[in-house]
């Protein structure tokens, strides 16, 4: 009956949650992932800058969507898995963009049941260049592009309809960031800022985009 | 082994349903002499600046049991390290014991590397606990430290999730102290501007959450120095009694006075030594 005369706000106990927007593409010679940067508990923002595209590698990233805590703890444990596969594997190249995915893959799939996360994984290597890979609950599948995060819903259909192969570098990143922009003007649970990193042979290179900055659609 | 529930849906904004009521209770205490209750607090407001040479943390000092205050001044800044200190809300043992875990392994790394431990170490070590148990343990903490590379901070959340931002608040009291912050933050304060902060912060979540109370601690890290300030500010002091409910002496006039002496014998004397050595 107490509990009832003073309600605990919700949010206080919810599980911190990245209702998002992730998109990673391809183009000729490189990769372009894009993020919002939202972390909403219940119906409380309680990050508005977070960056949810994090470096598994110099050249490899990978976009967090789902539950926080787990998104950012699969990515710690690949990250520090990658680099254990550098050091004791001395190889002359970097690792394969493949072999990241896969390692997000196999923690996916062996915690199906306990795990609320998905991470698109993208970057270059130098046996086939530009990839993105998609890893929901487990699958693991190469793709053109990929979207992911609860904003995702909003953009299929301009996605489908507006990607087209091997664009520019520039091309791409107008295409992501349009993406993205479109999604967080719909979606509840994105918004804030939004950050692309661009990964091609020489390296990979961040940029964030004010809100202010974003392209306007039609609004009225 | 479906059960069957109802989902009221909760509109958001006030609620008015009980306002007849409560006029109608409040018209007939007062009529019979006595005063509506008070409102009762519960839950914490803490939070975290980044300024120009460090860290400032702040928290109240109310512990709540339910619907009554367990303790008027309870600590809410734990140690964690001689340059690392941690706010914790949620479930006081749950913070208590996390922060004390951490601090024991903390110390025996920094005796193992032979350096100060920096602050992204203890947010490590913090967020990889809280994500074994899986929310389980609810402690939402506030990290702060200034290490080699400067001044952090961190807020991490019961389910193990982290975030490392300029400044941060966490407890049921964050709404309000947050709205302080985005109205008045700016980068590389100095540090009186800081405290003042914080303590407006800690102020807003007191006072206008159903949720935080008492006083307000602030502790300020700067590299190579602490200043735990417990209390900073006293906001809610005890108020002083106006009156007293003592009668002078001679109040009451004595009609008669009568004394009956008691004899008393003395049956029986035992004598027990105690060792008290």
């Amino acid at each position: 009956m107490s509990e009832e005369l003073f309600p605990e706000p919700e949010w206080l106990s919810e599980e911190v949650k990245t209702g998002t927007t992730i998109i990673a593409v391809t183009f000729d010679g490189g990769v372009v992932l894009g993020s919002d940067s939202r972390v909403s508990a219940g119906e409380s923002v309680v990050n508005r800058v977070m960056n949810k595209l994090s470096p598994l590698h110099d050249k490899i990233y990978c976009a967090l969507s789902g539950s926080a805590a787990d998104a950012q703890t699969i990515a710690e444990i690949v990250n520090y898995q990658l680099d254990v596969h550098s050091y004791l594997s001395p190889m002359s190249y970097d690792p394969l963009v493949c072999s990241a995915a896969t390692l997000v893959k196999n923690i996916s799939y062996k915690y199906k049941e306990e795990l609320s996360a998905h991470l698109i994984v993208a970057g270059w290597d130098r046996k086939k260049g530009g990839q993105v890979y998609a890893t929901l609950n487990g699958l693991l599948s190469r793709q053109p592009f990929a979207i992911g995060g609860s904003g995702s819903f909003y953009i299929n259909g301009f996605v489908d309809a507006e990607y087209r192969k091997n664009m520019t570098k520039r091309e791409s990143q107008e295409f992501v960031v349009n993406a993205l922009t479109l999604a967080m003007g719909r979606d509840g649970s994105s918004g804030g800022v939004a950050y692309v990193v661009t990964i091609d042979k020489d390296g990979a290179e961040e940029k964030c985009v004010l809100g202010n900055e974003l392209p306007k659609f039609f609004d009225e | 082994m479906a059960s069957v529930s109802v989902c009221q849906y909760r509109p958001g904004g006030f609620s008015f349903e009980n306002c007849k009521r409560n006029a109608l209770l409040e018209a007939d205490i007062n009529k019979l002499g006595f005063s509506s209750p008070a409102a009762r607090k519960t839950g914490t407001t803490i939070c975290g600046v980044v300024y120009k040479d460090g860290v400032v943390l702040g928290a109240d000092t109310r512990a709540t049991e339910g619907m009554v205050v367990a303790d008027k001044n309870c600590s809410k800044i734990h140690y964690i390290s001689p340059n690392i200190y941690c706010c914790g809300a949620g479930t006081a043992a749950d913070t208590e014991m996390t922060t004390q875990i951490i601090s024991s392994n903390l110390e025996l790394h920094s005796l193992s590397t032979g350096r100060l431990p920096r602050v992204t170490t203890a947010n490590r070590m913090l967020k990889q606990m809280l994500f074994r148990y899986q929310g389980y343990i609810g402690a939402a903490l506030v990290l702060g430290g200034v290490d080699c590379n400067g001044p952090h901070l961190y807020s991490i959340y019961p389910h193990g999730s982290t975030d490392k931002l300029p400044y941060v608040t966490m407890g049921s009291g964050s709404l309000a102290a947050m709205a302080v912050f985005e109205d008045r933050y700016r980068p590389n304060m100095e540090e009186e501007e800081a405290k003042r902060l914080v303590r407006d912060a800690i102020a807003a979540g007191i006072f206008n959450d159903l949720g935080s109370g008492s006083n307000i601690d602030l502790c300020v890290i700067t590299k190579g120095n602490v200043d735990y300030l417990r209390p900073h500010d006293m906001a809610n002091k005890k108020g002083v009694r106006t009156g007293s409910y003592r009668y002078k002496h001679g109040t009451t006039g004595v009609l008669t006075k009568a004394v009956t002496p008691l004899n008393l014998e003395v049956v029986e004397e035992s004598v027990q030594t105690m060792d008290t050595s």
